[in-house]
């Protein structure tokens, strides 16, 4: 078994070891556990109050913004990734490609700051 | 393989199962260790709580309360399992499945010592990173798929806060890679074998580790774990005055302790990152005799705790944030600075001295 395979091989059954714990203790207190479920101790708790409405309701697109620039960084980093690891042997023209992809983007940035992408009120 | 007889499977034992076997014994004691050490950290946070409090703690069950993690493990097997009536069944008994799972699955990579990992991935880093990110999506699916407003809106509050100190994390993983120039986690380790101390011809010590070059970083990637695994000051997808438990509302015996058992678990590999990106993972404090006897999984050990620890006081005398003090650090403090944090020390490793080798 060549190094690559062993080592990501490794991973997989950690995982599946994980999986299989976590399994376990899901399906545990199915079994031993005493089970009396009624409508009121099944139904969606809102303080005491039955359910006005069903949950899955409008919600602030705040929250969908945020999503959307999370993405726009996290690729930023991934890109930041290679990038570093490679970083030692660099030459001055790799290290200034990157330093001018992070000013685009910091341009991108100050514009949605000036926009209010980023105020919580 | 055309005329297969038992003799063609002799050399398959050796080089597949014998292997299969090791990675699975070795996985399944670095899972029960793991689990075991979770149980007496859960124990040691509430007692410096308590501490904290002037209150005593979980004191009843074995000496000093030492068993009491398994005696609540029992506790939640033996509590009535709820599913709401209402709810996407399927979904909500997966996700804290996924939640715990992820959480552990960060563990396969992490160094306890030299050569003491399950996998030793050349893209370590990376790894911890994207199953890092993996976990919200057990959160995610837990509070859609109870069907609850509280449960919804602690899923929502918490996505956009791990997505958003998320990215601070990965800025100031990138400039400790800057510094090392490897992705793999023991060469991170290695890196820190020289730096400001051996540069001035000090014997290697603590002051070669990535603390003290790069203590801004340091210091905010401590602030985003916290709010990163939904550690007070940041846990406003559990604020019990808005949303009662945030996602866990709905959640009643194993399913909620996997969701606790997740948050547990990510604290610890946030604190072993800390300790291996930034503390030199297990190296000893300083490299002569009386340091080198001890193993190093014990300094590895004792740094976890340490920061475990910080976590700890953190959590015991820091009050909440406010959502919106929260996003507007996430995104107006630490992404700002952390990014250019990433230019100066690109900047500084590539024109500036060599002081690491």
């Amino acid at each position: 078994m060549d190094e690559l395979l062993g080592n990501y091989l490794a991973v997989v059954i950690f995982i599946g070891v994980a999986l299989a714990i976590a399994m376990v203790l899901t399906i545990a207190p199915f079994l031993v556990a005493m089970r009396n479920p009624d409508p009121e101790k099944v139904s969606a708790y809102e303080c005491g109050f039955n359910a006005f409405d069903d949950a899955r309701m409008q919600f602030d697109v705040r929250f969908y913004l945020v999503s959307i620039l999370f993405i726009i960084f996290d690729l930023e980093v991934a890109f930041l990734f290679p990038w570093a690891a490679a970083f030692p042997k660099m030459s001055d023209y790799g290290f200034w490609a990157m330093i001018v992809f992070l000013g685009v983007l910091t341009i991108g940035f100050i514009y949605e700051w000036k926009k209010g992408a980023l105020e919580w009120d | 393989m055309d005329n297969f007889w038992p003799g063609d499977f002799l050399p398959h034992w050796t080089t597949w199962i014998w292997p299969l076997l090791w990675m699975l014994i070795k996985s399944v004691v670095l899972l029960t260790v793991l689990l075991l050490i979770i149980a007496y950290l859960l124990l040691f946070d509430r007692k410096v709580w308590a501490a904290v409090h002037i209150r005593r703690g979980p004191n009843v069950v074995g000496a000093f309360g030492l068993l009491q993690s398994f005696a609540d493990l029992l506790k939640f097997v033996f509590k009535e399992p709820l599913i709401p009536a209402a709810s996407d069944k399927i979904v909500f008994l997966l996700a804290p499945i996924v939640t715990a799972t992820t959480a552990l699955a960060v563990w396969a990579v992490i160094p306890f010592g030299e050569g003491w990992m399950i996998a030793d991935l050349n893209i370590g880093i990376l790894y911890v990173l994207a199953i890092g990110s993996l976990e919200v999506y057990g959160i995610i699916m837990g509070g859609w798929a109870s069907n609850s407003k509280y449960p919804f809106l602690g899923a929502l509050r918490s996505a956009a806060q791990m997505v958003s100190y998320e990215v601070s994390i990965g800025f100031v993983i990138i400039t400790v890679l800057l510094v090392a120039g490897t992705l793999n986690l023991t060469g991170i380790v290695h890196a820190q074998q020289h730096g400001l101390g051996t540069h001035f011809g000090m014997p290697g010590s603590f002051l070669d580790w990535y603390w003290l070059p790069l203590f801004p970083m340091f210091v905010i990637f401590f602030i985003s774990a916290l709010a990163e695994t939904n550690r007070p000051p940041f846990d406003l997808p559990e604020a019990e005055s808005e949303l009662v438990a945030g996602f866990a509302v709905e959640y009643s015996s194993t399913p909620y302790l996997l969701f606790m058992l997740g948050e547990y678990v990510a604290i610890s590999a946030m604190c072993a990152m800390t300790a291996i990106l930034f503390l030199g993972g297990w190296l000893p404090p300083l490299n002569v005799a009386p340091f080198t006897w001890v193993p190093g999984i014990m300094w590895f050990l004792i740094k976890v705790v340490a920061v475990f620890f910080m976590f700890a006081m953190v959590k015991a005398f820091v009050p909440r944030y406010r959502y919106d003090q929260l996003m507007r650090l996430g995104w107006k403090v630490f992404l700002p600075l952390s990014l250019a944090m990433v230019v100066v020390v690109a900047a500084v490793v590539h024109f500036g001295p060599r002081l690491v080798s």
